[in-house]
């Protein structure tokens, strides 16, 4: 059998997807790692914000691990809606290096009207060693890495770019 | 025990990114070749959704509200399946949709169609040990949109789904048989491969339907991944 092609998701998902059922914030007191804001700002070809644009994320937690039953403090996935900016803000905490040797990184869906089928990225948090990084032209990787933010020291920014000039890099998985 | 494998789509039965007929693609498809990236950790993990439990009406749409929305009832049944027909149990699979006029619960949607009080088009359900779904609903109206002149959505109903793991999401539409604005709908028209455009199509199953009360669609969805063990070793 083969799988099932993808469709936008359109500009009504909040109904189903964000109104009830959105989660900005991954982690909790008890769970290991300082809090952090991931704070994305999702910008097409015009470099015009997207508004209705959706991002979700998932990860591992301090200890590199996605195992994540549901009763541990830390669950590595969140979902939010773009706003009038095309930005959402996650607050979680920075994820650890994987037990197959990855940088510490996020995994992000992007999706949006105009959008056929999501786009999936990385967000990392500096130019590490990494097997996916490594598989990246060199002067395209910049693209995925978040800047702490001037002003907020606990915040970082990452500028999704779906096109032109300093575009976003995007993976085939 | 088994190994799991999730081959790539072949390109026709996946849409596109760039499809200039659907004219919001143009300015957000990105222009860069996707870079194929082998499946690490990351990818072959996800989300588990035991934590949110599900409400008793999340699976009918026409029971979520004091009184009865208007239009056609529905029951939408089926099963989520790996590319080896294998059962996808316990998994989320959350649903969005106009009402029988057309009109969505949405601050965004300005169709001058009526809304309906008692519809909000929003559910969700998980799949059984053997991957069955079912929802009951209303049949979706058709409604216009500005993509081009005289453009018109066929009914449709949006899906979500994650599946065992990150590859496996998808976000999908469900269509209707014999509609009559496939032909002319780009978005569904994206996917180049005339088969898998029907594999997005229901199929109206009258063991579905609900005697005296709603008819029935029967929809499968196939994630991607299969079983990479050996054939010998299946019974």
């Amino acid at each position: 059998m083969k799988p099932l092609p993808s469709q936008t998701v359109g500009p009504f998902y909040h109904l189903a997807l964000t109104a009830n059922a959105a989660l900005g914030c991954l982690t909790h007191p008890d769970a290991k790692g300082e809090s952090i804001w991931v704070r994305f700002r999702l910008l097409d070809g015009d470099g015009v914000p997207v508004p209705d644009g959706m991002i979700e994320i998932w990860q591992a937690d301090a200890f590199g691990n996605y195992d994540q039953p549901p009763d541990s403090p830390f669950r590595g996935f969140g979902r939010l809606p773009t706003d009038s900016d095309g930005a959402c803000t996650f607050e979680t905490i920075p994820p650890g290096r994987t037990a197959d040797n990855q940088a510490p990184h996020l995994n992000v869906s992007v999706f949006a009207r105009g959008l056929l089928a999501r786009l999936c990225t990385r967000v990392y948090f500096e130019l590490a060693d990494d097997p996916v990084l490594a598989l990246v032209p060199e002067e395209r990787r910049h693209t995925l890495l978040a800047h702490r933010d001037s002003a907020q020291p606990f915040q970082w920014n990452f500028d999704i770019r779906l096109q032109g000039e300093n575009e976003t890099v995007f993976f085939d998985i | 025990m088994s190994r799991r494998t999730y081959p790539r789509p072949e390109s026709g039965d996946q849409p596109p990114l760039l499809y200039p007929a659907y004219a919001s693609t143009v300015r957000r498809a990105p222009s860069k070749p996707l870079i194929q990236i082998p499946h690490t950790l990351s990818e072959l993990t996800g989300p588990l959704f035991g934590h949110n439990p599900i409400g008793e009406t999340d699976n009918d749409l026409t029971r979520q509200h004091s009184g009865q929305p208007l239009g056609e009832r529905i029951v939408v049944a089926g099963r989520v399946l790996d590319e080896d027909g294998r059962p996808i149990s316990h998994t989320l699979i959350e649903l969005w949709q106009s009402n029988a006029a057309g009109r969505y619960f949405h601050s965004a949607d300005n169709h001058p169609a009526p809304l309906d009080p008692n519809f909000t088009g929003a559910g969700r359900t998980i799949t059984d040990a053997a991957g069955n779904y079912r929802f009951v609903t209303i049949k979706p109206g058709a409604y216009p949109w500005r993509n081009h002149p005289n453009a018109w959505r066929p009914a449709h109903i949006h899906f979500s789904l994650f599946g065992p793991c990150f590859i496996t999401r998808l976000v999908t539409q469900m269509y209707f048989p014999n509609d009559p604005l496939m032909p002319f709908d780009p978005i569904s028209q994206s996917i180049p491969d005339e088969a898998a455009r029907q594999r997005l199509v229901s199929q109206f199953d009258l063991r579905l339907t609900e005697p005296g009360w709603a008819l029935g669609y029967r929809f499968d969805f196939v994630l991607r991944g299969r079983d990479a063990t050996p054939f010998e070793g299946r019974p």
